[in-house]
């Protein structure tokens, strides 16, 4: 693999890749609140 | 009587007359070092035993990282396995509140946009002629986060160890003096002078704190496996301190573990440090490379901060783009007193406090979508 063909690869998967694990992991924490609301103590 | 008298006085001058050029030249490298963690209060948690380190490597014939030296030890055992820096991770992760982005976990995309330096900066190393792997670790120094530009550079790099380890800590120590001329010219007045309404600060059940670091480490290991070590560990950390039953390991992982870690990561450092190694054109391009990477990591964060300023209306204060990097709480200080430059009922610490906890996990996650994306070409192993 040529040196462009990496780099150009290794950065657009890359910074596609972050964004859309950051976005899930929104998401995911979105998903963990609604499960476990919080609840004052009794 | 004589000549032992000569050769014994030869023994105390031989390690004068061994001295090089390039080595008074690093200790003196060293010293500069030594000075901005002492005097400056600069990172010297890092800085003081990295300048260290370096003078003790440059000492001539003292062979510290000679086959049987001592820090060839803790070099061998602890940077070249990459413990270090995963032990590290224990300790920032039990150190850090996620709170923040728990209340507000929209925040977490300026966390991904802090990262594009990583990869603008890998292009940059590529058309200046690194190797493929030199420049993925020159490239990590825009992670903004030293462990994580440790462990990448001494699983692929291990001769640009120092190199990028400086660069790394130095720049992130600077974010004061590096982030604010960026913030401004990338914003007007009018964008810097926006009010944020109050942060999201609902209550977060202790249940979801607890499930967070679980999830995080399930589902982001998974989708970025190669990064499993980074992500697993610092979320371990967060898990100790969140769990609240295991108050032991939870101090001892933010105090004793992180202290006795750090001293041996920072005189590892240091000692590959040596003038011979470290004395070429190449350095100053990694530090030049890594300055830059820590601009764009700013610039894009901002750039993106002004997307959302537009696409809420103007709801959004773009400074607070510029907290979505690892430094924390450093960056989101730096936003906050920005913003209060401009106006002083703007209250950003809170947002830039969201942006800055995304940046923490963003700049884990690039690191190991990068890995995975380099296993996958087949560029390093399984």
């Amino acid at each position: 693999m040529d040196t462009w063909t990496f780099g150009w690869s290794v950065a657009l998967i890359g910074m596609g890749g972050t964004v859309l694990i950051l976005w899930i992991l929104s998401l995911l924490i979105l998903m963990i609140k609604k499960v476990f609301p919080y609840q004052p103590e009794k | 009587m004589e000549s032992a008298l000569v050769n014994g006085l030869q023994g105390l001058v031989v390690g004068i007359v061994s001295l090089t050029l390039g080595q008074v030249f690093m200790i003196a490298v060293a010293c500069v070092l030594l000075y901005l963690g002492i005097a400056k209060g600069y990172e010297p948690l890092l800085l003081v035993p990295i300048g260290f380190g370096a003078i003790m490597v440059n000492i001539p014939l003292a062979d510290m990282m000679g086959k049987d030296g001592f820090l060839r030890f803790f070099y061998d055992a602890g940077v070249l396995t990459e413990v270090f820096p995963l032990l590290i991770f224990i300790g920032i992760g039990a150190m850090t509140d996620f709170q923040p982005l728990l209340q507000n976990p929209k925040i977490i995309l300026l966390g991904a946009a802090g990262q594009f330096g990583i990869f603008i900066t890998l292009l940059l190393a590529l058309a200046l002629g690194f190797d493929k792997l030199d420049a993925v670790a020159v490239a990590v120094i825009g992670a903004c986060d030293g462990p994580t530009a440790i462990y990448v550079s001494s699983k692929f790099a291990p001769h640009m160890l120092g190199a990028v380890s400086v660069a790394a800590y130095s720049y992130m120590s600077l974010v004061p003096l590096i982030q604010p001329p960026i913030m401004r010219m990338l914003t007007t007045t009018n964008e810097r002078q926006i009010v944020m309404g109050a942060a999201k600060t609902a209550p977060i059940s202790k249940t979801a704190k607890i499930v967070f670091p679980i999830v995080v480490t399930i589902f982001a290991s998974i989708l970025a496996p190669k990064g499993a070590p980074l992500i697993a560990t610092i979320m371990l950390g967060n898990l100790l301190r969140e769990s609240g039953c295991v108050e032991r390991l939870k101090s001892c992982s933010e105090n004793e573990l992180t202290n006795i870690v750090t001293l041996l990561l920072g005189l590892c450092i240091g000692a590959t440090m040596e003038a011979d190694k470290f004395l070429k054109a190449q350095t100053l391009l990694v530090l030049l490379l890594g300055f830059l990477a820590i601009c764009i990591d700013t610039g894009v964060g901002v750039l993106f901060g002004k997307a959302m300023c537009a696409l809420t209306g103007g709801k959004i204060n773009p400074l607070i783009g510029a907290a979505g990097i690892s430094a924390f709480p450093m960056s989101a200080r730096v936003v906050q007193a920005e913003g209060q430059k401009y106006n002083k009922k703007s209250y950003l610490l809170m947002h830039a406090m969201s942006a800055n906890a995304g940046g923490q996990i963003g700049s884990v996650i690039a690191a190991a979508v990068m890995l995975s994306v380099l296993q996958g070409m087949g560029i390093v192993g399984g």
